[in-house]
């Protein structure tokens, strides 16, 4: 192979010039897996633009949740720049002059997402704020010099290279003497002469805002991973040039603000003078990008409920990365349009209709062969089921009908699942959730109405208080409102009729029997005879609803009677609306359902794998004779399964001399040998090779190691048997 | 086990406690607290006698999958995750205890088997902090989603804790999957130790068992040792001359059969007998260690804690052969066939229809990480050849012994981006591949790396950096892993620079390449090169110098014995250099030495009393090697 070599473990393959001017690119190959070219060049493009619209939605969905902590900032650093300039001589300025303003960012512990939020922070900081914004990585900062060293190559890079080429050149030998007060000299020479800098910046007009000493801003990405000696250092260095310079740092903090203490001494902190800003959480941020990607008519791709578990299984149970739940979002996407062929039609309504219009033969059988659209044929009359299987165009019409009440399907679905996450969301013990994506997941999974949650929450319902009833109400009207389609504009006029009555009957008359006297009598009834037989807590429930029901049919208040109407009305548009998407012809069109894959690609089990194919050979090599009860091992097994059963039989130590007699038993035994016992000692040649084979590539693997304890010996690195 | 001798159930013999079930619920067991919740007949001997009682319990412990981790791959039987408690008639029992075959199975002490239960609730503890935050089995659920495969290997299985290892132990398993395909072989060691008499022996004594009647119920129901040592006295033993002495650790029979057939927490009439024989090997030392309580702590501490090793001597000296070389090995490897290779070839073949999904993904911004058993390296060859031959790219080894990252990126700015020049810092040589890769969002640069998780790869530093490269957007990078322990070179941060995408790609290819460096290799042929390197060097140098490192060999081969040996004193070498005129000075003998250290074929180590001490780094039989051939010559 051109890759294997002793000497050299870097290979770099060019190809010949006149090759190399056409590169395939992704489109190539998203059609090479697939025999229909149009068709996949058609999926391609869709992924591609729904893509493009997920990313852009997510990046102002971030840019939304920073808002409000990032403008706090920037008042903050602006502040700080004004206090700065400002410089009264009165006690208390004088005293603040001496500090040094920090901003501690609590940003919480998903890391992966920090880059995203201190990215778009000291952007802003940079468009409005100042010019001189350094951005510093522990990992660039292990020492006070190199620290030092990247604060003003940033700095003063910033400002020089677009200048004057040779400022570049002249660099290194700066930074020889890289120190504050060269900084200091800098920052005095920019400021004297401001135009040396605009011409630079692209952004000349917000230049205009600058003030005439912009403050400096340092930002420690990660504040934990630096050195508490070094980060003590420059921040005494630092406080030294206060009176010089305008230096505001920026800590971003993934634990507790207490860690500032712990790194920091006294006589340190003494030198800060911080103030405290909290990010949005994640799971708020996880929530409205939910909200905003999956919750939404506006994109057609819709993850399964499965899906959507394992995604925010493994936000919630691995990460807390928003950023990697898109990444996974994505590759569920991708995943979607590369495997179904029919993900062609998963678009907007007007292109899907045109579409469905053009369908070729293939894709109409394909259509044909979807389990939805068969079960929806099946509910056909005979002759239009014939008609449907032995007609394309036939097929083509109703694809479009179906494809357009797929779309009002969607459009119904998500404002009542609102609706119906309103009202529950509020109940005690939260039985269908308190996230609206848990809701989203039991509707897309199930029937919701037939799930005990939504019984018992039902049950709950209809005994809210009227207070609560009726601004649940209101807020359902709310959201209804927009509502486009027939029902939902039906619905809205209903749920508005029933907050009328509730209002007029608040006006007209009250109510009596409140429910604290009906469970008063419950309760007397209940001492009489709960003494006399045994009574579980479910039997107690069961006669507590009993009575409660029996109660009310006896006498109901008009509230009462208008809070059941409204609850059953509400179960009703629930059945109506939320049924699982499954039950929708043609929704495999839209639902990306692999889960499975997905799962396997972003949270995999390396180390069960290969435990598994050392233990289990048959699950991967489909060979009779490796077919064993679970457990056991067939000895026909390749070498490295033998070696690896065997060796789960040693304690911490294992003997390479017992082991090789046992392995060749086993193989011995295998390939039909009588084992001659008067051979003491000798191993065929062969069996020995493979022997040294096998326990190379367990050591490989990392089940041993060679150890020195005692001869010919290999310590195990795993613990265990069975 | 003086808690146990006072509990009056437990001498009673009839309804007496099994801590085995318990084990599984409360892992914090303690001897102070005897009071188990389930109490459980234990059978021994005199459940034949006297069948007062009526059933038997069974427990059978199925692993609590509990990670995600171990749900996994495909095609697996469902994981139960719950104690299945079976109710056994009166006529099984007899059966069950009567059939030989099967009790021999059976007779596994308590300490064993509550060594093979105690990882379960610890574990799940352990890798599972998080679960007592989130709802388990939410997450089981969330994250089990789509494992309609089913999941056959439990967590259990996969990160078990150490247990107690008896020495034949892995003897024993040979010759039962020996037996497997129908044929029955016994084992054969070079020596008196084989398990079958032993295993017939077993059976011999069992038939004895039951006229111990009450006093072997009572024995077994005290932890195995002391056992052990009660019924001692009256059996003759076996010699096994070539055990080294704290192997006298009682072997037991194959547990084979203990994961899938969760072993009777009966005690069976054999116990006693098998206890015997093997008590007779036990060593002075093991009889003055107390006994354990049969409860978790001390069972996992023990467990642990074993300085002895419970090995046999016997060496690999033993062989005709104790070593093959390099060439030998790699003559013998080709001549022989490799199994299942048509299974092994529809493996890569599936594996090879990812392709174009693979290079999708590459321009999506993910990489593609490859694991699973058996070497990537053809496989990732093919994917090169087949799918980047019109485009840049670059095949890195990590398994490759001194590859480093500086010579990764040299070959990127080097070769791949055409620059001419030094860079003080790999973080400067970062930014500048940064810098010019984003200058021009056309130029594709494929990255493969072979055994990302090298050995030279896996500082922390390393990985960042190729997190770093993997995150520009027009290099893409396909990886393999190996190890086991892997994933654990990154962080969260660090992978979601590489954003992997896991492919499972198990091959079952031998890892010819990957093992082939000569340090990857156990000690069977690390001789080859140190052998020659040493002539190498010798040869070069002047027949004095040879002589001073003669004289250093022979006397470290003498030694050889000696396990306290530390090495030669540098004052009693040079007298003897002196005394063999190999040395006028001592100046000129240090000269020598440093000469000798400098091409590493002497080591000095300064000793307590601050004398230096020299050693030739290489073992005896290379040396001994050496001597022969230097006076062939």
């Amino acid at each position: 192979m051109t890759t294997s070599s002793i000497s050299k473990g870097c290979f770099v393959f060019k190809p010949s010039t006149k090759k190399k001017k056409r590169t395939s690119d992704a489109e190539d190959y998203f059609i090479n897996g697939s025999e229909d070219c149009e068709n996949s060049k058609q999926r391609f493009r869709l992924c591609q633009k729904l893509w493009e619209n997920m990313k852009s939605e997510t990046e102002s969905v971030q840019d939304d949740l920073n808002k409000k902590i990032l403008d706090s900032l920037l008042e903050f650093a602006r502040k700080s720049a004004y206090s700065f300039m400002s410089r009264e001589e009165d006690w208390a300025s004088h005293m603040r002059a001496s500090e040094i303003p920090v901003a501690a960012l609590v940003l919480g512990v998903n890391l992966t997402d920090h880059n995203m939020t201190l990215q778009s922070l000291s952007d802003r900081l940079q468009q409005s704020v100042t010019p001189f914004v350094v951005s510093i990585q522990a990992k660039e900062g292990t020492a006070v010099k190199y620290l030092l060293q990247k604060v003003l190559q940033r700095l003063t890079g910033v400002s020089m290279d677009k200048d004057e080429e040779e400022a570049s050149t002249d660099l290194p030998q700066k930074r020889a003497h890289c120190s504050l007060s060269s900084l200091c000299d800098w920052y005095m020479t920019v400021c004297k002469d401001p135009s040396g800098i605009s011409p630079g910046k692209k952004r000349s007009s917000s230049e205009m805002n600058f003030s005439a000493n912009p403050p400096i801003i340092i930002i420690f990405k990660d504040l934990e991973a630096f050195s508490p000696r070094v980060l003590q250092a420059f921040i005494l260095i630092c406080s030294q040039y206060t009176q010089q310079l305008p230096l505001l740092f920026i800590f971003g903090i993934a634990t507790s603000p207490s860690t500032i203490q712990h790194m920091l001494p006294h006589s340190v902190t003494s030198l800060l003078c911080i103030k405290l800003f909290h990010s949005s959480s994640c799971s708020k941020h996880l929530a409205t990008v939910i909200e905003k990607l999956v919750l939404t008519p506006h994109f057609p791709f819709k993850p399964s409920g499965k899906v959507l578990q394992v995604l925010v299984g493994l936000f919630l149970y691995h990460d807390f990365s928003v950023h990697n739940f898109i990444k996974g979002l994505q590759l569920a996407l991708l995943e979607h349009f590369y495997s179904q062929p029919l993900s062609v039609l998963c678009c907007k309504k007007q292109d899907a209709v045109v579409r469905a219009q053009q369908l070729s033969h293939q894709e109409v059988e394909k259509i044909r062969q979807l389990p939805s659209f068969m079960r929806f044929v099946e509910e056909q009359e005979p002759r239009e089921q014939v008609e449907l299987l032995t007609n394309d165009e036939r097929v083509k019409e109703v694809c479009q009908k179906l494809l357009k009440g797929l779309r009002r399907y969607h459009k119904n679905f998500l404002p009542i699942l609102r609706c119906l996450h309103v009202l529950t969301s509020s109940l005690p013990k939260y039985p269908l959730g308190k996230q609206i994506r848990e809701l989203h997941v039991t509707c897309l999974e199930t029937n919701v109405w037939e799930t005990e949650e939504y019984e018992s929450a039902l049950q709950l319902l209809r005994i809210l208080a009227k207070d609560d009833l009726l601004t649940d109400l209101q807020r359902c009207v709310e959201i209804l409102r927009p509502g486009k389609t027939k029902e939902l504009r039906d619905a809205h006029k209903q749920l508005q009729d029933l907050t009328d009555r509730f209002q007029q009957l608040d006006a007209s008359t009250d109510h009596s029997a409140p429910d604290g006297h009906v469970e008063f009598r419950v309760d007397d009834r209940f001492s009489g005879n709960g003494l006399q037989k045994k009574t579980d807590l479910f039997q107690l429930q069961k006669t507590l609803l009993q009575m409660k029901e029996s109660h009310r049919t006896k006498k109901r208040s008009p509230f009462e009677l208008l809070r059941n109407e409204t609850i059953a009305y509400f179960d009703s548009l629930v059945k109506m609306h939320l049924t699982r998407p499954e039950s929708q012809p043609l929704y495999e069109v839209c639902y990306c359902t692999s889960s499975g894959t997905l799962r396997h690609h972003l949270n995999a089990t390396p180390r069960t794998s290969i435990q598994m194919a050392l233990t289990h050979p048959y699950c991967y090599l489909q060979n009779e004779a490796l077919r064993s009860e679970t457990g056991a091992i067939s000895s026909a097994a390749p070498d490295v399964c033998i070696m690896y059963k065997l060796h789960l039989e040693c304690g911490r130590l294992i003997n390479l001399y017992d082991w090789l007699e046992a392995y060749s038993t086993v193989v011995t035994a295998a390939e039909g040998d009588d084992p001659d016992p008067s051979e003491k000692g000798k191993v065929d040649e062969i069996r020995h090779a493979r022997f040294i084979r096998a326990v190379s590539e367990l050591e490989f693997l990392g089940f041993l190691k060679s150890t020195k304890q005692k001869t010919d010996h290999v310590a195990r690195l795993t613990w265990g048997g069975c | 086990m003086k808690e146990r001798d006072r509990t009056p159930l437990a001498a009673s013999g009839r309804s007496q406690r099994t801590s085995i079930p318990t084990a599984s619920f409360s892992p914090s067991l303690t001897k102070s607290s005897p009071t188990i919740p389930l109490l459980l007949p234990e059978f021994g001997a005199s459940a034949i006698l006297d069948s007062r009682l009526p059933t038997l319990w069974y427990f059978s412990f199925w692993t609590f999958a509990c990670h995600s981790e171990i749900m996994s791959p495909q095609k697996r039987s469902k994981d139960t995750g719950v104690i299945e408690v079976r109710f056994v008639g009166d006529a099984e029992v007899l059966d069950h205890i009567v059939d030989k075959q099967e009790g021999v199975k059976v007779s596994k002490d308590l300490v064993q088997k509550l060594v093979l239960d105690l990882p379960r609730p610890e574990q799940k503890q352990g890798v599972e902090e998080d679960e007592d935050v989130f709802d388990e089995r939410d997450y089981v659920e969330a994250l089990g989603t789509g494992a309609e495969e089913g999941a056959g290997t439990g967590g259990a299985a996969v990160f078990t804790f150490q247990s107690i290892k008896r020495s034949n132990k892995m003897a024993q398993m040979a010759s039962a999957l020996a037996r497997t395909p129908g044929k029955s072989v016994t084992f054969s060691t070079s020596d008196e130790v084989t398990s079958p008499p032993r295993a017939s022996k077993r059976l011999d004594s069992q038939n004895k068992t039951p006229q111990k009647g009450k006093k072997v119920q009572f024995v077994s129901t005290t932890p195995h040792r002391l056992r052990k040592r009660l019924s001692a006295p009256n059996l003759k033993s076996d010699s096994d001359s070539e055990l080294s002495p704290s192997n006298s650790e009682e072997e037991d029979d194959d547990d084979d059969g203990a994961e899938e057939k969760p072993v009777t927490s009966d005690a069976t009439p054999k116990k006693p007998s098998t206890s015997a024989a093997a008590a007779l090997y036990r060593t002075p030392a093991k009889k003055t260690k107390k006994a354990p309580e049969p409860n978790l702590v001390e069972e996992y501490f023990e467990a642990h804690s074993s300085s002895k090793v419970l090995t046999s001597d016997r060496t690999l000296q033993r062989l005709q052969t104790p070593r093959l070389d390099q060439e030998t090995l790699c003559r013998l490897l080709d001549s022989s066939p490799s199994c299942y290779s048509d299974e092994i070839g529809q493996l890569n073949k599936d594996h090879e229809k990812h392709f174009s999904k693979w290079m999708l993904q590459l321009q999506f911004g993910f990489s593609v990480l490859l694991y699973g058993l058996g070497s990537k390296k053809r496989l990732l060859e093919s994917f090169r050849t087949s799918m980047l031959s019109d485009s840049v790219h670059m095949v890195i080894n990590g398994f490759f012994p001194s590859m480093t990252l500086k010579s990764i990126l040299n070959s990127i700015t080097g070769e791949v981006l055409d620059h001419s020049g030094n860079f003080r810092t790999p973080m400067d040589q970062m930014d500048f591949i940064v810098e010019a890769m984003r200058e021009d969002p056309d130029f594709h640069v494929y990255l493969i790396i072979h055994n990302i998780d090298g050995p030279m790869l896996r500082a922390e530093n390393t990985q960042q950096t190729l997190g770093h490269l993997a995150s520009i957007p027009n290099m893409h990078l396909v990886a393999s892993i190996d190890h086991i322990n892997a994933p654990l070179v990154w962080d969260q941060p660090i992978m979601s620079l590489f954003n992997w995408l896991w492919y499972e790609t198990t091959t079952y290819l031998p890892y010819v390449e990957e093992t082939s460096y000569e340090n990857s290799l156990l000690v069977q042929q690390s001789g080859a090169l140190a052998l020659s390197s040493l002539t190498h060097v010798l040869r070069s140098l002047t027949p004095n110098a040879r002589g001073i490192f003669r004289l250093l060999a022979e006397f470290q081969l003498e030694k050889k014995d000696n396990p306290t040996y530390t090495g030669l004193s540098f004052q009693d070498f040079y007298q003897r250099c002196r005394e063999a005129f190999l040395v006028n000075s001592d100046i000129t003998l240090r000269t020598q030495l440093t000469e000798f250290r400098d091409h590493k074929l002497i080591s000095t180590k300064k000793g307590a009393d601050g004398v230096e001490y020299l050693l030739i780094p290489v073992d005896a039989g290379t040396l001994s090697d050496f001597l022969q051939k230097d006076e062939a010559e």
